[in-house]
């Protein structure tokens, strides 16, 4: 078999292995799930009681007779504050409110309970405000222009083609959450890949073994099987993750509601994940494997790689951003910023549209840097791999490029 | 295949001019010499001579500014990688890997398929009676134990050249005998092997010749005999019974346990003192031309060069 399959076969069972690795691939979904779980949980306990709910209420402006059953909620007529309040603290009602005389002057509404909380409820709420609003509007508008100033707006929005036909993406806030959640896990798994790759490289420079595989296979070998074999490793991660996503997005959506249902992925959305996951991880493995061989042990080349996954993770943090402004030129510059391109252009397929030349730019972008520092990458592989002593200066690095 | 008359013929590892700086370090000085096949070559020198570098430049992993190595008769490249067999001095194995995983997995590096790696991993674990730890992962391998294991990986793709950096250090007496005993094993082989060790002894018990480098330069090469003799101190080693008395040509005497040293004027030959001492009627039982241990001519050599 060739030296390079061997290395990279090698590397991948090693990665995979792993408990670490195992861990996350797993966890991941288990801890959506558990999110699932434990949002199902607090919407089932939260659930409005069905049980039919008295308040009592005291009209001192006159006029408030009508419309006293709201929905679930009673409304009771006291004479006076003082009757409420009695039949509050005997339990007979949960809560009541005081329309003042001058309420139509101010709008200003009293109410009173015995328990201790934020606000009222939102049904509360809605019930005195239909209340309210029926007994002012009764007898001067028609029934059916009531329910309309309770409920004056339905928003159902469309999204056309150029050519006026229903456009077969629609957009909304339903389609942001699978690039998000995708978007954090590619970044993720590229982290971790590109962290294994690091791990590796330290580990066979301390213990030496690196003189031991350069005698028998090529630096070119060596690098290019530890890269694939670790990515393949990553492009598990990521396709178990992703098989995993609908499973639970549909054991989610009997708590979320249909609001799962009315998401649509844009139809390039999986293959461009797909490109820049490839992308994203050759990228920074090839950036980690420069850094693995110039820093004297793992730990030392973590820290530098910390560095350039920050832009990787740089479009998770400006989210709520690009939603509110989805135009502005930033983005078109993050998309097409190699480190952060990855990550820009999976949250950005939610948000909008990326023009086509964004999306080419970006990806030769992509690949220009990920062929040029590969051939730096090399050369340093080459020089530093085999020296174990103190770290390189940045400035020592460069020279010995220019004359290697 | 080439037939074995033209292999013989053929060196093992041939060094011209080769030069490797870095940075702005001159590591290794236009450095030449070359290895029969068949033989155990010795190479020598202090610390920061540049052996190391030299060893990396006859295994490919670095490349010299300058000059030439060939191995086998072959240009170095990947494909002579197979042939070659390299312990470093310092080691290590993936700690968290089994015995025969291990093995297994740089063998395959070296070419060889799993069905013979797996055989030839026994028979080697045996021979060096490590069977017993086959299943076991590296990190619960004694010091010792992981050096010997690490042997193995050098030498089961079955290598016609042999780079053996520092391979006793480390090793209890036992293991050492048994891994001269497999070295010399493999020069009768006819696989040419280079050792690298700062332990002098090793290399007079064992080598062939030698070459010694400081500086990255050659200092001594050849033949072990002949650069002994070159720096022997023109002296005699005697064993006697009886009285010695006064004899020409001798200026001192020294007595050390059991024998008795001779040190001889510029004008008189060991032959001249033997001659005069048989026509005396004595006894002799050990007559020898004094050498100096190797260990002296580095000092000498080295301290020299440090002036």
């Amino acid at each position: 078999m060739n030296k390079t399959l061997l290395i990279l076969r090698h590397e991948f069972l090693q990665t995979a292995k792993r408990r670490g690795f195992i861990v996350m691939t797993v966890i991941v979904p288990l801890i959506a799930l558990l999110l699932i779980g434990v949002s199902q949980l607090v919407s089932g306990i939260a659930r409005p009681t069905v049980e039919v709910m008295t308040i009592g209420y005291v009209d001192e402006l006159g006029g408030f007779q009508q419309y006293t059953s709201q929905g679930n909620i009673t409304l009771v007529h006291f004479d006076t504050p003082a009757d409420a309040t009695e039949a509050l603290v005997n339990g007979d009602i949960k809560e009541y409110f005081v329309i003042p005389s001058d309420y139509i002057s101010n709008g200003v509404i009293n109410r009173y309970t015995l328990e201790k909380q934020l606000a009222a409820s939102s049904a509360t709420t809605t019930a005195i405000n239909n209340f309210l609003t029926s007994n002012l509007l009764a007898g001067k508008v028609p029934e059916a222009t009531v329910a309309r100033i309770e409920a004056p707006l339905n928003l159902v929005s469309t999204r056309l083609t150029e050519t006026g036909a229903v456009a077969p993406e629609q957009g909304g806030y339903g389609n942001l959450i699978i690039p998000f959640v995708f978007g954090i896990l590619l970044a993720l798994s590229i982290i971790f890949s590109s962290t294994y790759l690091l791990q590796g490289l330290g580990e066979e420079k301390e213990n030496r073994l690196i003189e031991i595989l350069l005698s028998s296979v090529s630096a070119r070998q060596l690098l290019t099987g530890k890269v694939l074999g670790i990515g393949a490793a990553g492009l598990v991660q990521v396709v178990v993750w992703a098989i995993s996503t609908p499973l639970l997005l549909n054991l989610a959506s009997s708590s979320i509601g249909g609001f799962i249902s009315t998401i649509q992925l844009p139809a390039n959305f999986i293959v461009l994940a797909v490109v820049y996951f490839i992308l994203g991880y050759l990228l920074f493995s090839v950036i980690s494997a420069s850094i693995g061989a110039v820093s004297s042990n793992s730990r030392e080349g973590q820290q530098l790689i910390g560095i350039f996954t920050i832009p990787l993770l740089i479009p998770l943090w400006f989210t709520s951003l690009s939603m509110l402004f989805p135009d502005n030129p930033v983005w078109v510059f993050f998309t097409i910023f190699p480190l952060s391109a990855p990550v820009e252009v999976i949250m950005r397929l939610g948000v909008s549209d990326i023009p086509a030349w964004q999306l080419v730019a970006s990806i030769a972008v992509l690949v220009l840097s990920i062929i040029g520092i590969l051939l730096l990458t090399i050369r340093i592989f080459r020089t530093y791999l085999l020296m174990y002593g103190k770290r390189p200066g940045i400035g020592e690095v460069l020279r010995n490029l220019r004359s290697g | 295949m080439r037939n074995w008359e033209e292999a013989a013929d053929m060196l093992a590892v041939e060094v011209s001019h080769v030069a490797k700086s870095f940075a702005d370090k001159v590591v290794v000085d236009d450095l030449s010499f070359s290895v029969a096949q068949g033989e155990i070559f010795g190479l020598i020198g202090p610390n920061g001579a540049g052996k190391t570098t030299t060893i990396r430049m006859m295994m490919d992993i670095i490349k010299p500014d300058s000059g030439e190595v060939t191995i086998l008769g072959e240009r170095l490249g990947e494909a002579t990688k197979n042939k070659l067999g390299y312990l470093p001095e310092e080691r290590g194995l993936y700690k968290k890997l089994g015995v025969l995983d291990s093995i297994i997995y740089l063998a395959s590096l070296k070419g060889v398929d799993r069905l013979s790696a797996e055989e030839k991993a026994d028979e080697l674990l045996n021979q060096t009676g490590m069977l017993p730890h086959k299943g076991k992962k590296i990190e619960e391998l004694s010091r010792g134990m992981g050096q010997i294991i690490q042997f193995i990986v050098t030498i089961i793709h079955d290598p016609q050249l042999l780079i053996l950096d520092e391979p006793f250090a480390g090793l209890d007496p036992v293991n050492t005998e048994l891994l001269k005993g497999m070295l010399l094993d493999l020069r009768n082989q006819g696989k040419s092997l280079i050792l690298s060790t700062h332990q002098m002894n090793e290399i007079e018990e064992l080598c062939d010749r030698i070459l010694m480098i400081n500086h990255g330069r050659s200092v001594l090469y050849g033949n072990l005999a002949e650069i002994k003799s070159r720096y022997r101190s023109n002296s005699v080693l005697l064993e006697f019974e009886g009285e010695l008395g006064e004899v020409p040509g001798v200026t001192e005497k020294r007595t050390h346990k059991g024998y008795t040293e001779l040190m001889l004027d510029d004008s008189t030959t060991p032959q001249q003192v033997l001659a005069h001492l048989m026509s005396r009627g004595m006894v002799i039982n050990r007559f020898e031309v004094a050498t100096p241990p190797l260990n002296e001519i580095f000092l000498r050599v080295v301290g020299k060069a440090h002036e």
